[in-house]
């Protein structure tokens, strides 16, 4: 008998009972409830979120495959397309960050390759508590060792990502994780149980008791009895995945199977009924053929089970041998467990007796949307007046205050824990304004970037999201590439909190304006609700994961400079903003001030100018001012360089040295290029109504910045870039 | 010259050499599949990187008892050229044909990155086409790169001119830190005593483009080559007697 | 039969996990521990083996698979009470 503690332990409320049972045509067992339960849980159905996801742009040139599949396809010509996507792993990560971290990895990877393409590269973005708390590091060690762990043993490079750091995700870290595959264009393969008599094969680990219920787990609030929530946990094994990648990939690549889902969240449950769903069939599956790792296990229990490394086909019976061939080739089963029939039903027997009964479009379409009640988010809190701020008495020390800082410092620590050169086609390593892929065969490339400043969402999430996709787009451009596509992981608090629905509300707004504004269509994504401890809410956190593309791999630009002598050229306005800077919150620790202000057209015109000055080949590097503003990618630049050349600058705002120096107004870019070319490429910038100046050479082993002739600042690069570099290690070095 | 590339299960570096092997050297190349006991007539094999069985029991441990590798075994102490990268190495100790054995990294991180590395000795089937002292820079991608050998053993392989690579800073000077998974006397790579097995951890395929930041890896390739090509005249003569009775 | 395989380093191999533990547990204030070696443990189920037949066997899985000899070294024993098949 279904009463309401069984409800409130599937988390579903009276009124969606009410609606199952309509929607069965009769009163659910436990083990259909529990299907309904994931299948309708925040995860799975996106019913917060539905109704605003709507008002994102989804079409576009190179779409092949909008939202609604495992990951988005778009064209990149030359027969191929490229297949991505991004999920959060955010509550696994926290509970067991190890193997939270690596089977985030390891589904993202299934979500790529089920659609018919190799995985070519991963990217993280990670969000930590500050590492000066011992917990912050145990968490951050577990998730980079996890990923590593589990990326670098499949074979597919992780080649980027972002860290940030901020007390926020002390109990709540964010673990989002990229995927991106390459395929060709006639070999993509959709999650469709078609053709009745079709039969339906179980490939992969077997299924035990892990995870039962890991996506109602990630709808719903952490407390302080998450701790027994520990067994749930799965454990990750990337040598099975691997096995599986190449064998999927092989029956796809010989035409061997009608479709393909992997399980995922809800496992069994989901890749059934969706993929019967999907096909518009029914389908039959007998429990009894699924390989089970423990004994006695229930219906429920193999239904829910989360185990990892397992998908399921669905061939024609004539090809049904050639399959278990293949899987046999790679030391893998493929027992037949099911078959595609007409009439829409899920019908699921154990020991003879038929368990399951219902309608696949009920559990898959008709999950409830919400349009949950939202408030206007507060506005932010107001940052002291700046006549009232002290302006700092040495820029210099500031400069390496916030090179040290974590969120700004250099990561190596972490990139270098991952393999982000198997696959021999990272042309960049971690570090620069976005991955660099090349396409073997081709002369085109592929640039990736993750992006997102929770600092300004919270502050102001429209601007805040607008930002974040600006800044992708200018990381790309940065490269020389031009975007294509986007995926998004919207990473917020608890939505049944009207201002936590009010910030999601804001924030999709300000991304879908800017993906119009570039054109540039979302085709998929991810959104992490629930992200509260005790209460307590993350920053909204949307990221951005942004593909461009770069016809001509030897025009590809990278942030450090090259020689000395370079003009450097700084692009875009720089006005007085500190308002959510990394300056205030690490000098002055202040999280105020709205965020910096963001002119849409503007941002678009200033990275088609520089698009096109890379094109005609006058750019020697580019990298973008975010965090710590021009005084730090005057840094970063420097760093980047081979040969470590600094630079002697001179501006003549009228702007307090403070913000000159470390304020982040948006739309900026700073590049150099030989003096020669200092003319046309001011030209170029003039006539496209691009604001741009030569602010000054490269060269000498200082960076040294002056306002209208007054000296701000000066710095070693050496220096600076000890402290850059062994700001991260030395959080971790073994405490003896 | 004809190169086979060896799959085993977890193997994941094998495209790439392939790729670099085909594409960048202008090689013959063709992959061997582990449970083959078919070396398909070729004049090297190589041993790949990647995570063999998952690489859960030791790194290299299983894929030794794989049929290809008993006939890898037979090719070697025939006096076949054998190439053991990262975990084709680790393979290569596992199975005996190379002394010493890998611990983990002495930071007991896996690490990615480019290294440099000394040719110790140009007068290898692998090393011929390096100049005395040369300095490579090549990356690494390991968690078990540790290289351990008893002391007696140590002494031998150091006495027979076994090491071919140290790793070293990019002046070509052996320090502490420039071992950077903690090596024993920074080996970084060792050839047999006969001297057609080398095992190394760099990844040469990862540096055979300039596109993709160093070119040093091919040295290692073309030196093989030009060593293959010097016995060459003996084996094409065999081969093309038996095409000639098609 | 259920048998355990004991497999760590030789004395002349260094730990270095095991020195990482060491030094985290003075750090924690344990100062008697004096020395921490880590290693990995086996559990092999044996069907129909005789003890006599285990002694040949699992030394010799050991020494052949398990370990390897130029760096590790082994113990075992048979599992009392364990008989069966226990999840």
């Amino acid at each position: 008998m279904i009463d309401k503690k069984i409800l409130d332990q599937h988390s579903l409320t009276e009124d969606e009972y009410r609606l199952i049972v309509d929607l069965v045509g009769k009163e659910p067992n436990l083990t259909e409830l529990g299907i309904f339960s994931v299948m309708w849980s925040e995860h799975c159905g996106y019913k917060s979120s539905r109704v605003h996801l709507k008002k994102l742009p989804t079409e576009g040139k190179h779409v092949v495959q909008g939202p609604g599949e495992n990951a988005g396809i778009l064209d990149i010509g030359d027969g191929q397309v490229i297949v991505f996507k991004i999920e959060s792993h955010n509550h696994p990560s926290y509970i067991e960050p190890y193997q939270g971290a690596a089977t985030g990895v390891g589904g993202i990877l299934r979500d790529i390759f089920t659609m018919g393409a190799r995985p070519i590269a991963v990217l993280d973005s990670l969000r930590f508590g500050p590492p000066d708390d011992p917990k912050n590091r145990s968490v951050m060690e577990g998730v980079v060792s996890g990923i590593a762990g589990y990326g670098n043993s499949i074979g597919v490079p992780t080649v980027g990502g972002e860290v940030y750091f901020d007390p926020c995700y002390n109990l709540n870290p964010l673990v989002n994780v990229f995927c991106l595959g390459l395929a060709d264009k006639d070999k993509i393969f959709y999650a469709k149980a078609e053709g009745a008599g079709n039969k339906v094969l179980y490939v992969g680990a077997k299924t035990g008791r892990d995870g039962i219920h890991g996506a109602t787990m990630a709808s719903s609030e952490f407390g302080a009895e998450t701790e027994h929530k520990r067994p749930n946990v799965q454990v990750g094994d990337p040598f099975k995945e691997k096995l599986l990648l190449e064998a999927c990939l092989e029956v796809m690549d010989r035409g061997l199977i009608v479709g393909i889902q992997d399980m995922g969240a809800a496992g069994l449950t989901c890749s059934t009924t969706e993929m019967a769903a999907k096909g518009g069939m029914g389908i039959v599956v007998d429990l009894d053929k699924v390989p089970q790792r423990e004994a006695g296990m229930t219906p429920y229990e193999i239904l829910l089970s989360e185990s990892q490394e397992r998908m399921l086909l669905v061939a024609t019976p004539d090809n049904v041998a050639a399959v278990q061939e293949v899987f046999a080739k790679w030391d893998l089963d493929a027992p037949v467990i099911g078959e595609v029939v007409e009439g829409g039903r899920a019908r699921i027997s154990f020991k003879g007796e038929v368990v399951v009964d219902i309608p696949v479009d009920a559990v898959v379409n008709l999950c409830p949307a919400y349009t949950r009640p939202s408030v206007a988010p507060a506005p932010p809190p107001a940052a002291p007046a700046l006549d009232s701020l002290p302006l700092p008495a040495d820029c210099g020390e500031v400069l390496l205050k916030l090179l040290a800082s974590p969120t700004i410092a250099d990561k190596e620590w972490v990139f270098r824990q991952y393999d982000h050169m198997v696959q021999v086609n990272t042309v960049f390593l971690p570090g620069a304004d976005a991955a660099l892929l090349r396409i073997k065969g081709s002369k085109k490339a592929l640039a990736v970037t993750l992006d997102g400043n929770s600092l300004y969402t919270r502050l102001d999430p429209r601007t805040g999201a607008r930002i974040a996709v600006a800044e992708a787009c200018r990381n790309l451009a940065c490269v020389g590439a031009r975007p294509i596509g986007v995926t998004n992981c919207l990473n917020f608090g608890n939505p049944e909190k009207p201002e936590v629905m009010g910030q999601f509300e804001q924030a999709v707004t300000g991304l879908a304006e800017a993906c119009r504004t570039f054109g540039i269509p979302v085709t998929g994504g991810n959104v992490s609700f629930y992200n509260d401890t005790e209460g307590l809410s993350i920053h909204p956190t949307p990221v951005l994961g942004i593909v461009g593309i770069l016809d001509d791999i030897r025009k590809a630009v990278s942030p450090g400079f090259k020689a000395a002598g370079d003009a450097l050229v700084l692009v875009g306005e720089s006005f007085e903003e500190l308002g959510g800077s990394e300056y205030l919150k690490v000098v002055h620790g202040l999280e105020a001030g709205a965020p910096p202000a963001i002119d849409l057209e503007q941002e678009k015109r200033n990275q088609e100018f520089l698009l096109e000055a890379v094109d005609a080949g006058l750019v020697r590097s580019a990298h973008d001012l975010s965090e710590g503003g021009l005084a730090v990618a005057l840094a970063e630049s420097a760093f980047h360089g081979a040969r470590k050349v600094g630079c002697e600058v001179d501006l003549d705002e009228a702007l307090r040295a403070d913000a000159l120096l470390f304020g982040e107004s948006q739309s900026r870019i700073v590049v150099t290029c030989r003096r020669a070319n200092v003319g046309r490429l001011l030209e170029m910038a003039a006539a496209r109504g691009v604001p741009a100046k030569a602010i000054g050479l490269t060269g000498g082993a200082e960076i040294a910045v002056r306002q209208s002739g007054r000296e701000l600042l000066r710095v070693p690069v050496e220096k600076a870039c000890r402290i850059w570099k062994d700001s991260m290690p030395g959080f971790f070095e073994v405490r003896a | 010259m004809k190169f086979g590339v060896v799959q085993f299960p977890g193997s994941n570096c094998d495209f790439d050499t392939f790729h670099v092997l085909r594409n960048v050297m202008k090689q013959d190349a063709v992959m061997l599949w582990h449970k083959d006991h078919d070396l398909k007539g070729v004049d090297c094999v190589v041993l790949p990187g990647g995570f063999s069985y998952g690489d859960y029991l030791r790194s290299g441990a299983i894929a030794r008892f794989s049929p290809l590798m008993q006939e890898v075994k037979a090719f070697a102490r025939g006096g076949g050229r054998v190439l053991g990268i990262c975990n084709g190495f680790q393979i290569l100790l596992e199975l005996g044909l190379l002394p010493g054995a890998m611990l983990r990294n002495k930071n007991l991180k896996f690490l990615c990155r480019h290294v440099h590395i000394r040719v110790e000795n140009e007068k290898t089937d692998f090393t011929r086409a390096a100049k005395k002292g040369q300095v490579l820079r090549i990356p690494i991608a390991h968690f078990d790169g540790n290289y351990y050998a008893p002391a007696g053993v140590l002494k031998d392989i150091e006495r027979h001119r076994q090491v071919v690579f140290r790793y070293c800073d990019a002046g070509g000077t052996i320090t502490e830190e420039a071992n950077v998974n903690g090596s024993l006397a920074a080996i970084a790579g060792i050839r047999n005593r006969e001297g057609n097995v080398l095992g190394l951890m760099p990844h040469p395929e990862r540096a055979s483009e300039a596109l993709l930041g160093s070119e040093d890896g091919r040295t290692i390739f073309a030196s093989l080559i030009l060593s293959l090509e010097g016995r060459k005249p003996a084996r094409r003569a065999a081969v093309r007697k038996k095409t000639g009775h098609d | 039969m259920k048998v355990r395989i004991l497999v760590s380093f030789k004395d002349s191999v260094l730990d270095p996990q095991g020195q990482t533990v060491k030094n985290a547990l003075h750090t924690m204030g344990y100062a008697a521990v004096k020395d921490v070696r880590q290693g990995k443990v086996f559990e092999l189920d044996l069907e129909g083996a005789t003890k006599k037949e285990a002694e040949t066997l699992v030394p010799e899985i050991a020494r052949r698979v398990l370990a390897n000899p130029i760096i590790e070294k082994f113990d075992w024993e048979i599992l009392k009470g364990r008989q069966g098949s226990s999840p």
